[in-house]
């Protein structure tokens, strides 16, 4: 549940977008370096940040570099190093920068990335999707996606803590304009606060030293590339339980939690559910009121903290008491599905009790989802339940069929 | 739940209406969001900003669609598109123009302000463009009263510190003083 308020000496308000969240997240956890360059809609990440360094005499060091690629291998050398080290990128930044998000992932360096999602061209496009933050979950990273700007705030300072323990490194994604350019009350605790939630002076075996010299990341054979890989594979698996319990003792320190990997939504007695992440998680949960006070359907929102670690456990606890469970993705993969429906599928396959599962896929390229799409749906999951109408591989959500037909009558 | 549609040219200042309006109710211990529309956003075009204001914290994030307030920084505006699209019946309009505008007719109550003359005496004037944000929130809070003139007047002070916070905050109370709702004729209530 998010608190915001004021307490002297403890906590203090700000009204600011999450662009503006992220920043002071930043700037409160005490990074060293900064790997910056700009992309619609991070760069008032940076520009921010180089506001306080400005006005606030901050240490931080921002590297501006002449590209992504640059702006993570800046990170890159700086965590190798023992600094605390940060960047934010977006969408065709990502894909350029895609090779040292790889070699971080590798090289288990505990570096922190925010992406602020956003579609992928061709053709053109501003508008928010999830396509890209969910590609790094292939790559050795965690993705942690939070709702508003507080929890951007709560989750920044979170990812420190998870990468630090377990040198992995850490995307924290937020919605591209639609929770990036929003504008919302957050609090922000008092800097002792947050130094002891994460230290600096935590154990860094991977920290170059000139005096006892070693090189990581170097060549190895394949008698031992396997077992690196099964050891990310493990650590992220693991790690479920660690999203859950560091999100437990920051609502210790501040009153604020969000249900560690998966926030539950009137899931106590639901009998259909939408899993969904991101901020319009809002207007889903908007939604499930509304059927449940309208037609009487038991609805329920299963929101996705965290997608890498995938919370199967959790999500295998949760389905075992629904029916159906539609699945909303922001993102696709062609041909095939919804990614988060094809992960919720493998992870539920094995249940004995196990929901029927509908792929949704809509609000692609910032296409606008409303209320009523959720209540939509939540229908459909209750005809499904019924047996009225039956499961299909995707439905897609807004699509304009006439406008698909004219297009390719032209061409 | 109260939802306000800015519609301003780029370069008017419409988002950063919209950032105000939270911060201020904020203040009076209201939550709110806001939020712009995006496009390939440049100086003069159309574009939208939205915000919703509540006693309780909001977590809706669609575009807005029936609005209780449209508030239009541009008297050109209503040539380009239709204003009160979606309005809720009983909603506000708040325009700032020099003169009533003719054929608009709603089930509903017309303000208007001449927030660009305002702007003009007080040079509040970047690249050519009177930046009447400001104002025309002045304009706000006399017609809806969603949130005090006062609290308004201390946002935007504490935003921008000496001279330029000083000239806003007085574009705000001149228009504040200046709104004055205009009685539409032919109303056909349905």
């Amino acid at each position: 549940m998010s608190i915001i308020e004021e307490k002297k000496g403890v906590s203090s308000v700000k009204v600011v977008t999450a662009n503006e969240a992220v920043a002071l997240a930043v700037k409160c956890a005490k990074v060293d370096v900064v790997g910056a360059y700009p992309i619609s809609p991070q760069t008032s990440i940076m520009e921010y940040l180089t506001k306080y360094i400005e006005t606030e005499n901050l240490s931080m060091e921002i590297v501006r570099v002449e590209s992504e690629h640059s702006a993570m291998a800046v990170a890159m050398g700086a965590s190798s190093v023992g600094a605390r080290a940060f960047t934010a990128t977006a969408s065709q930044g990502l894909l350029y920068m895609a090779e040292m998000v790889y070699w971080v992932g590798g090289s288990r360096l505990p570096i922190v990335m925010a992406i602020t999602s956003r579609a992928m061209g061709a053709p053109w496009i501003l508008g928010n999707e999830h396509t890209d933050i969910l590609l790094p979950r292939e790559w050795g990273w965690m993705v942690l996606f939070p709702e508003d700007n507080q929890e951007v705030f709560d989750t920044i300072i979170q990812a420190y803590r998870i990468a630090d323990k377990t040198l992995i490194p850490v995307v924290v994604g937020l919605d591209g304009f639609i929770l990036s350019h929003t504008t919302m009350p957050i609090s922000i605790p008092d800097q002792s606060v947050i130094d002891s939630f994460i230290p600096k002076d935590v154990p860094k075996p991977y920290a170059l030293d000139i005096s006892n010299p070693f090189t990581h990341g170097n060549a190895v054979h394949s008698n031992l590339y396997l077992e690196f890989r099964y050891d990310i594979f493990r650590t992220i698996e693991e790690s479920e339980d660690l999203v859950d319990q560091v999100d437990k003792e920051w609502e210790k320190i501040t009153g604020r939690s969000y249900g560690g990997v998966i926030e539950e939504y009137l899931l106590d007695d639901a009998e259909v559910a939408i899993v969904i992440m991101g901020a319009s998680s809002g207007d889903a949960k908007q939604a499930a009121k509304n059927v449940r006070e309208k037609y009487g359907i038991k609805a329920g929102v299963i929101r996705l903290r965290s997608i890498r670690p995938f919370p199967v456990k959790r999500l295998s606890r949760i389905a075992n008491n629904l029916k159906a469970i539609g699945v909303f993705d922001r993102n696709m993969s062609p041909g095939l599905g919804g990614m988060i429906a094809t992960e919720v599928k493998f992870a539920l396959y094995d249940l004995k009790n196990k929901p029927l599962v509908q792929s949704y896929i809509g609000g692609l390229g910032g296409k606008d989802v409303k209320i009523v799409d959720f209540e939509k749906i939540f229908t459909e999951l209750k005809e499904i339940v019924d047996g009225k109408v039956g499961v299909e591989k995707v439905k897609w959500v807004g699509l304009d069929l006439a406008a698909v037909d004219s297009y390719f009558e032209e061409v | 739940m109260i939802e306000i549609k800015f519609l301003g040219r780029g370069g008017q200042g419409a988002v950063t209406a919209a950032n105000l309006i939270v911060q201020a109710s904020f203040k009076e211990g209201k939550f709110g969001l806001a939020y712009p529309s995006f496009g390939a956003e440049r100086r003069g075009a159309i574009l939208n900003a939205y915000a919703r204001i509540d006693q309780i914290p909001i977590n809706v994030h669609q575009q807005i669609y029936e609005p209780d307030v449209v508030v239009v920084l541009d008297k050109k505006i209503l040539q380009m598109t239709n204003i009160i699209e979606g309005l809720k019946s009983g909603g506000s309009v708040i325009i700032n123009t020099n003169r009533i505008p003719e054929n608009l007719n709603f089930d509903g109550k017309l303000f208007i302000v001449d927030a660009t003359r305002i702007c003009l005496d007080l040079n509040l004037v970047i690249s050519g463009w009177p930046v009447v944000n400001t104002a025309i929130l002045g304009a706000l809070s006399k017609a809806t009263n969603i949130v005090n003139i006062n609290t308004l007047v201390k946002t935007i002070e504490e935003n921008w510190k000496g001279e330029i916070g000083k000239k806003n905050s007085q574009a705000c109370l001149r228009a504040y003083e200046e709104t004055y709702e205009v009685v539409l004729k032919n109303l056909v209530r349905g």
